[in-house]
């Protein structure tokens, strides 16, 4: 394991988190196929050494350091196990910035095409059981994308792991719509 | 071998400070509860009778403030001097409290700061909802104080999960003026999941179903291995048995063709309304009896009607089950148990929804009043004296900052783990633009409007470039107890501006100093007020018992010992129309020489009568109306809801 010391050696005190990308944070080599069971013990694990409420009754500067640590170690968590947040970092690590960041416009032809569609298809929906049906496929492609993300991490095709991130965020999105029509439609069936 | 070299004034201190006992609180809408990890096992703190819950109930009386209990007794008499349901009104704004305007049984002042915290006119008083958290924080102390014989100045308090910033440090703040050092401010489930899981080894994903007096929290957990992590939290602040309460009274102020409602008669509502509901746990029909415009009602009521009119509350909580489950990305049947805690969730609709909902029977082996505390002091010990078990903890709300046309850029997603801290870049949206105004916002919805605004802080010396050129990096963080700090760095010139969200909500640090030294000055006088006004509220008690026991058995008495009980009766009530609490205390003495052996012939012919073979219980009933009976203070009641 390659991460950094958490604390000093010789005085066994915490130290500063340090320049570390995520995956090394949590012991990993950057790669999109990480063992989520591994992420989940290595984080635990980290967090029962370094959470701040273990330095509560240490000086000052030392919870200082443990919430630097806690902070960086949560970042890195929060990054590692989502497989969105996982690809766009790991894109970003490789000098790529997918089109993740919020706004920005999809250049995607096929995938503006494809969203077009969908939400069309969303609002026309006017039962429980369509939306259901709706977020179903949404749900099975998203699923689809994650071992396409890995075959073109695998084969180190950033351009196709770029395109995918998109269309996996732009899922994410819809699925996310999918919920609010559903609560709309069941909140109307409630008052009628 | 290395030395060891620190800065002067960092190194390692030789004692750890020694540090007291520390307690944990459950400072709730309806009761506070405290307990403490003294040795191994955790403990309620107790009254003399035996009871863990301290209403959080505050009454200003001319002669000093009264919490708990006593100030309960005095409702009835004096309505527009006592005030509940506090925490509600915790870091909330004008703006905020309009929705609830009509509800609360106290004026609130619409006076002052716009954009500060809501004062409350008690009894031609203006007080906040700090000082009066902090004045049930004081009782709490001292209860802690006097069953540990130690002084104790640290203490884990509860916050529910889904409390906004402001709210949680308006709670911090209550805390301080009441001399309490808050070690950690722990949510309410999270709490509740750790003396559960604790008490029970429980492993797996758990559901903490939290329905209290004024706030619903619903969380998720997993727990492994003595880490107990929140995958999820959801919630109303502003929905609870409360709400249950008013939705009966209400309903029985409209059958009662009464036109016009007082505070008194509000108030004596209210109280009946909340006696029917807790009725209706058992029961399948109650009758509501209150005062109105000095006429008697007395509402029948089904349990049946009262579930219809609280039907539409309760959907509301599972409304919000729903979405914590999307947002953990789980479902039902990944959930393990799902338990209940606070004492609304005795309706048996509650009950029988959540069971609908989860599709397991809610798990109820746990005193839901007393559980949030346990696991406050847990945390407690946790921190001062260490400990295996672990809480890892999320943000209830997003937090972010608004951008143009009043929308919200989000910097912080909800249920992200804390501590956590948060970078976004913004720029200058016109050419030579100097400052920019930072507007800290925290809520789920799109537009500024319809989230909690909780500050605002200016960056200002901007060098002047064109539009889009400046770099302003806005930092969000937030530290394990939840609170925030926000900071504005402009990239290419280290411009720096920064707030703590607390001036327009909190107190400001002036106002919490001129509270601390007013309360110093005050303590000795707040102390002999208060046993005065403990010694009459006895003195009271001791009456009312010995006028139930003449009622009852006056024809024992000759009419010489009768009159000597009348005198000293008069001598007594003469005592407390004065101020001073011997002479109070001399008077009950005195009643109680003067009534010894009428309570002795009582009891001799209680047990005469058990002779002639009555059962024991007879016996025990004809003597429940002795002079001092343990258990009929007036006010006292079971647990509330």
């Amino acid at each position: 394991m390659t991460a950094q010391a958490l604390f000093c050696h010789t005085c066994g005190a915490i130290q500063p988190p340090g320049q570390l990308d995520h995956f090394r944070r949590l012991g990993l080599e950057p790669d999109f196929d990480v063992d989520g069971d591994i992420v989940e013990k290595r984080y635990l694990g980290f967090q029962r050494a370094i959470h701040p409420d273990r330095f509560a009754t240490k000086p000052a500067k030392e919870r200082a350091l443990a919430e630097r640590q806690a902070v960086a170690l949560n970042e890195a968590y929060e990054v590692l196990k989502d497989p969105l947040r996982r690809a766009a970092y790991l894109l970003s690590l490789k000098g790529l910035d997918a089109a993740v960041s919020k706004d920005e416009t999809v250049r995607d032809p096929e995938l503006l095409m494809e969203a077009m569609e969908a939400r069309e298809a969303l609002m026309e929906a006017t039962s429980i059981d369509q939306v259901e049906k709706l977020q179903a496929k949404a749900g099975a492609d998203a699923i689809a994308i994650l071992s396409d993300l890995s075959k073109a991490f695998a084969s180190d095709d950033l351009t196709a792991a770029n395109r995918l991130t998109t269309r996996l965020k732009y899922l994410r999105k819809y699925l996310e719509e999918t919920r609010t029509r559903r609560i709309t439609i069941e909140q109307a069936q409630g008052t009628a | 071998m290395l030395l060891q070299i620190h800065e002067p004034g960092e190194t390692p201190e030789p004692h750890a400070k020694e540090r007291g006992v520390a307690i944990g609180i459950d400072l709730g809408t309806t009761n506070s509860v405290v307990a403490v990890v003294d040795g191994e096992q955790p403990e309620v703190l107790r009254d003399e009778r035996g009871d863990g819950l301290i209403p959080s109930v505050v009454a200003l009386m001319p002669d000093g403030v009264v919490v708990g209990r006593e100030a309960q007794a005095l409702r009835a008499r004096h309505p527009d001097r006592v005030v509940s349901s506090i925490k509600r009104l915790m870091g909330r704004g004008v703006h905020d409290v309009k929705a609830l305007a009509g509800v609360l049984p106290y004026k609130i002042s619409a006076s002052g700061d716009s954009v500060g915290m809501v004062r409350l006119e008690v009894a031609g008083r203006s007080v906040t909802p700090i000082e009066l958290s902090a004045e049930i924080l004081r009782a709490v102390k001292a209860r802690a104080e006097q069953s540990l014989g130690q002084e104790i100045d640290q203490a884990v308090v509860t916050v529910p999960a889904y409390f906004d910033d402001a709210a949680r440090s308006a709670t911090k703040d209550a805390a301080k003026l009441a001399g309490l050092e808050v070690l950690r401010l722990v949510n309410e489930p999270t709490a509740a999941a750790l003396a559960y899981g604790l008490d029970t080894g429980a492993e797996g994903v758990y559901a903490i179903y939290d329905l209290g007096g004024g706030t619903f929290d619903i969380s998720l957990l997993r727990l492994q291995k003595g880490v107990f992590q929140v995958l999820a939290t959801g919630g109303d602040s502003a929905l609870g048995g409360d709400d249950f309460d008013h939705a009966l009274a209400e309903w029985a102020f409209t059958q009662s063709n009464v036109t016009g409602l007082d505070q008194a008669g509000a108030t004596s509502l209210l109280l009946a309304a909340r006696a029917a509901k807790e009725a209706l746990t058992g029961a399948d029909q109650a009758t509501l009896r209150a005062e109105l415009g000095g006429r008697e009602i007395a509402q029948p009521i089904t349990r049946k009607a009262f579930e219809a009119m609280i039907e539409p509350l309760i959907q509301r909580t599972m409304r919000a089950c729903r979405q914590v489950l999307d947002d953990a990305q789980i479902t039902q049947k990944d959930i393990e148990g799902v338990v209940l805690v606070g004492g609304s969730t005795r309706v048996p609709l509650v009950r029988r929804q959540v069971e609908k909902f989860f599709g397991r029977a809610p798990l109820a082996d746990i005193n839901p009043d007393e559980v949030v505390a346990v696991g406050a002091a847990l945390q407690a010990k946790a921190l001062t004296r260490g400990s295996d078990t672990l809480l890892l903890d999320v943000i209830p709300l997003s937090l972010g900052i608004e951008t143009m046309g009043g929308i919200v850029e989000k910097v912080i997603d909800r249920n992200t783990p804390i501590p956590v801290a948060k970078a976004q870049d913004f720029t200058t949206y016109q050419d030579g633009q100097t400052g920019m105004l930072v507007h800290v916002v925290q809520g789920e919805r799109e537009t500024v409007d319809a989230c909690r605004s909780l500050g605002r802080f200016e960056l200002l010396g901007i060098p002047p470039m064109v539009a889009g050129a400046a770099r302003i990096q806005v930092t969000f963080a937030v530290d394990a107890d939840g609170l925030l700090t926000v900071s504005a760095t402009e990239k290419t010139t280290g411009i720096r501006a920064e707030i703590a969200v607390k001036p327009s909500y909190g107190l400001t640090e002036s106002e919490m100093a001129d509270m601390l030294r007013a309360s110093l000055v005050h303590a000795r006088e707040d102390m002999e007020q208060r046993l005065l006004i403990e010694a009459r509220v006895e003195a009271e008690r001791v009456l009312l018992a010995v006028n139930a026991a003449l009622a009852a058995d006056g024809a024992l008495l000759s009419p010489e010992e009768r009159g000597g009980i009348d005198s000293a009766i008069a001598k007594l009530r003469h005592a407390i129309k004065g101020e001073d609490r011997d002479l109070i205390n001399a008077a009950v003495e005195g009643l109680d020489h003067a009534t010894h052996a009428f309570a002795q012939r009582r009891m001799d012919r209680a047990v005469a009568l058990a002779l002639k073979g009555h059962s024991l219980d007879e016996v025990e009933a004809s003597m429940a109306t002795d002079p001092a009976p343990e258990g009929s203070r007036p006010g006292a009641s079971g647990p509330t809801h």
